[in-house]
């Protein structure tokens, strides 16, 4: 039998598996999250799939790319848990990419979890009522004395049937009313909360995980990709003989720009993956593209490309900074009353924060075969990547080559790193143009090199910041002024404020200015946009402040938070001062703050608020006569409501320490007469292994929803840092990376 | 094009390819073992390491032809049906995130723990200096090699 339900909450349709089963198929809307700079994914709806097999093996397919925040194994936990199965049983496989069944398949923004927390609890327990009915039925009890765990299915008097004894006929039962689904008391949660390897672990231990890079099809071709070094610039012509007629090298072409491939039904990627010009050189194997592309000699046509030069830009922002006005995005109070009294102490301090690249491990790749119509068959193509949302190319092929989004297939992968940057596809637009010019399957791999300076840069940028002290050592006004970054017309992402920030929400004196200059510089959401550049300024000038103010750094962010309120009220994704006071004082407690550190060593602590979470963090750092700082320990603590899966949340907390850490420290992009200066990882390093700190993960877990942790951890670490450098040494760090400050991390 | 004789994870092969083709390209497009990857090409993150006589080295920029030993890749490293302790290591401590620099850094250890079976923090991060993980699986993965250090001398032991 089969059962189709529609209702206000979703669509279920049970059927038997073939050999004896139960499968339930479940479409929900999930929630719409509200589409800003700091929220990427707006998500129609999303299926989820369930299977139980008469041998009691529990198959959850998961439809969310999967590049290391763990998702593939939290949400089929809380499957798993409100269905009360036994976690060993349950197999994670990826669903296919198919829009009408999943719907966006999609990540970013840190909104996995929260989207789909409800959804996969319902789907959960609406498994487990039919298999409770089914045991009912089975043993001739009333479904009262009925109790679900550990894949059995109990009751009162001691006797149980295994979900696999159950499955066929839990098929036929029928489906409960959602509107009168119970769940499980958090308090008797198995396994939400605990700590569950990432399912993956073993093929990626063993070699045996398949990113987007790994693709290999028969007679697949290889390709590489040059564009021109200044941003925007297009080829004219290059030493076509001479490439062509290396070894391994079958074919080599110029490719127009092209527009179109920008089209994208997701407002926040409109515009980007735009068709760049360049030299594509197809051929036999990876290393023979990468040989060629290096014999290139090409001539560009530079007329329409980028200028832009950071340089410049600073000295640019300095002047705006000084003449201050800009747009205004908040005023409140009597802002310039207090600047100007003579009662109050004054400051004003300029913040600076570079452009940073993306560098996942896994370079850009993508790999595309257009297949020409046929007998009656239209024109076709397979696409296999490793993205942030896979079905958006799709309409890449439409848009460049016409193909009916029907009639491609996309083969999603594992990502080898995601962090904003796999959401805009412009590598794959690449080889979607090259395959459809050889009709051949061809995987187009970017160099490291390739892979920075055709990033979407996280975007530079700069904050004036003023403010006045009242005698009481009180925050009496607050002046910031924002100088950032356009492009494509319209704010960078992640440049300027989202307006859920602490300073644009929770102050009575405040005033919020903006300028925006415009450049040629492709920017793009890079994890924590907006939050991991505001928080550096933000976090040091309250330091700042409470310096100024002669006050305990402590002391002053738990006053400023004020009374114990969300700040946009009714709003549960906004800041709430209790729980960002009970963060603050759990960090403090946890690292014993205050207490007597040698010379040369000091604390720093800062907060965060993004993504719905609420994080503080305090570090501690020596640092020597030379300027050579360590970062002994980062405590931090986390209210992102119940956690799902500790050893992912742990692991997305330390994570995020170390990246923000080696970001602040080691990392910017810089670029003159448009073209990007470093090269790779020689000019752009990454942190290694002997600089990590211990990092002290503390959760406080409230009873609000459990939002995402892919993010909110990093945006605190670098002014912790900079906080204790200056507690150590006296020295103000109003600049990253701290390498330009002159501060080297050892 | 030249022919090369090549022991490949205890496996004889002869692999044809352009003496100047690193061991990287040839292991993942020539012999399609695609466990060992690409990060850099210069030598600086370490995702592409494997073994040649039980030594970690780059083969991202170790020429086919300069191939002078039995080579192992991730592919190569669990002992049959046993996984190496590493492995077991890395899957307890669930140090994966993306999972892309994990082969190579596997590799690194593995070739620490054959000649230093219980190393310190301060040889652990030296031997992986040169191991990228842009994730920040650091914690984990010093953890994950004193753990596997454990259960390797624990094997040696029963061994021996
Ligand atoms: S790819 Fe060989 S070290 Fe980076
Ligand atoms: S796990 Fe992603 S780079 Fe190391």
């Amino acid at each position: 039998m089969s059962g189709v339900r529609l209702n206000r909450r979703n669509l279920l349709k049970v059927s038997a598996l073939a050999g004896g089963g139960l499968m339930l198929e479940m479409t929900l809307p999930a929630a719409t999250a509200a589409e800003d700079s700091s929220t990427l994914v707006r998500s129609k709806e999303l299926n989820v799939y369930v299977q139980i097999a008469p041998d009691g093996q529990i198959t959850i397919f998961s439809s969310n790319p999967e590049m290391g925040q763990g998702i593939k194994t939290s949400l089929p936990m809380i499957i798993a848990e409100e269905m009360g199965a036994k976690w060993e049983d349950v197999q994670v496989l990826d669903a296919p990419i198919d829009g009408s069944k999943f719907g966006m398949q999609g990540a970013g923004g840190s909104t996995s979890i929260p989207r789909n927390f409800d959804t996969m609890r319902r789907m959960g327990a609406t498994a487990r009522e039919m298999l409770i009915g089914a045991a009912a039925l089975l043993m001739e009890v009333e479904r009262d004395g009925l109790e679900a765990r550990d894949s059995l299915v109990v009751h009162q008097s001691g006797e149980s049937r295994t979900f696999g004894q159950l499955a066929a006929l839990a098929a036929e039962q029928p489906v409960p009313d959602p509107e009168q689904l119970s769940f499980k008391d958090p308090r008797s949660y198995t396994i939400i909360g605990t700590s569950v390897g990432g399912v993956d672990n073993l093929v990626i231990a063993t070699g045996q995980s398949q990113f987007g890079i790994d693709v290999d099809l028969p007679d697949m071709k290889y390709a590489s990709y040059t564009r021109c070094p200044q941003v925007g610039g297009k080829a004219i012509s290059f030493n076509e003989a001479e490439i062509k007629g290396m070894a391994g090298i079958t074919d080599a072409f110029i490719l127009e720009p092209d527009e179109r491939s920008g089209k994208a039904s997701m407002a926040f990627l409109e515009g980007m993956a735009v068709l760049r010009g360049g030299v594509a050189i197809v051929g036999d194997d990876t290393w023979s593209v990468f040989q060629a592309k290096n014999k290139l000699k090409i001539n560009w046509d530079e007329s329409s490309a980028s200028h832009d030069s950071w340089s410049q830009m600073i000295s640019r922002a300095r002047q705006i900074a000084g003449e201050g006005g800009g747009e205004v995005r908040l005023a409140n109070g009597q802002v310039d009353s207090a600047l100007t009294n003579s009662d109050n102490q004054q400051i004003e301090s300029f913040y600076q924060f570079p452009y940073v690249a993306h560098i996942c491990m896994e370079p850009m790749n993508c790999t595309a075969h257009f297949k020409k119509a046929v007998a009656g068959q239209p024109d076709s193509m397979d696409i296999w990547i490793g993205s942030q949302f896979p079905p958006q190319v799709k309409e890449i092929a439409e848009s460049l080559l016409g193909i009916a989004p029907e009639n491609v297939t996309v083969h999603a992968l594992r990502l080898g790193g995601g962090f904003g940057r796999r959401a805009v596809h412009d590598f794959a637009a690449e080889v979607i143009a090259i395959s459809g010019r050889v009709s051949a399957p061809v995987k187009l791999t970017w160099t490291r090199t390739d892979d920075i300076h055709n990033d979407f840069f996280r975007a530079g940028g700069f904050e004036n910041m003023k403010a006045a002290i009242d005698p009481n050592g009180q925050l009496a006004a607050w002046d910031q002024h924002y100088i950032g970054f356009n492009y494509n017309g319209r704010k960078a992402i992640g440049s300027g404020l989202a307006g859920n920030e602490f300073s644009m929400t929770a102050l009575d004196t405040a005033r919020v200015t903006q300028t925006m200059m415009d450049i040629d510089t492709p920017c793009g959401a890079w994890r924590a946009p907006g939050s991991n550049t505001n928080a550096f300024v933000e976090q040091s000038f309250i330091h700042e402040l409470a310096l100024l103010a002669g006050r305990d750094h402590l002391e002053f962010l738990i006053e400023l938070m004020g009374s114990r309120r969300w700040v946009d009220e009714g709003n549960v994704n906004s800041l709430n001062t209790g729980r960002a006071i009970d963060v603050i004082k759990l960090a403090a407690e946890k690292a014993d703050w205050g207490k007597t550190m040698p010379p040369g060593k000091a604390q720093g602590l800062s907060f965060y608020f993004c993504h719905a979470a609420h994080v503080a963090e305090i570090a501690e750092v020596s640092v020597d006569a030379d300027r050579n700082f360590e970062v002994e320990k980062v405590t931090v603590a986390v209210d992102v409501g119940p956690i799902i899966n500790m050893s992912g949340a742990i692991s997305q907390v330390q994570g995020s320490v170390i990246d923000g850490l080696s970001t602040m420290a080691l990392q910017q992009i810089t670029m003159e007469n448009g073209v990007i200066e470093q090269n790779n990882f020689d000019q752009y390093p990454v942190m290694r292994i002997a600089s990590t700190p211990q990092v002290d993960v503390h959760f406080i877990q409230s009873d609000y929803t459990s939002t995402g942790l892919g993010e909110p951890a990093l945006p605190p670490l670098a002014p912790a840092v900079t906080n204790a450098i200056f507690a150590a040494t006296g020295v103000r760090i109003r600049s990253m990376p701290l390498s330009e400050q002159g501060f080297k991390l050892v | 094009m030249s022919k090369f004789k090549l022991v490949i994870n205890d496996e004889k092969l002869e692999v044809e390819a352009d003496p100047n083709m690193p061991l990287l390209w040839v292991l993942r497009d020539k012999l399609k073992l695609t466990g060992t990857k690409f990060g850099c090409g210069i030598a600086q993150c370490g995702a592409c390491t494997v073994h040649i006589d039980g030594n970690a080295i780059r083969s991202c920029v170790l020429p086919i032809s300069a191939v002078s030993g039995d080579v192992t890749t991730i592919e190569g490293l669990a002992d049959g049906g046993n996984l190496h302790p590493l492995q077991e290591a890395w899957i307890e401590h669930d140090v994966p995130q993306c999972g892309y620099c994990q082969a190579g850094q596997i590799m690194t250890a593995a070739s620490l723990l054959a000649s230093n079976p219980q190393p310190s923090d301060s040889e652990i991060d030296a031997a992986l200096a040169g191991n990228y993980c842009r994730c920040g699986t650091y914690i984990r993965i010093r953890k994950a090699v004193h753990t596997a250090a454990s259960y390797y001398n624990a094997d040696r032991g029963a061994q021996s």
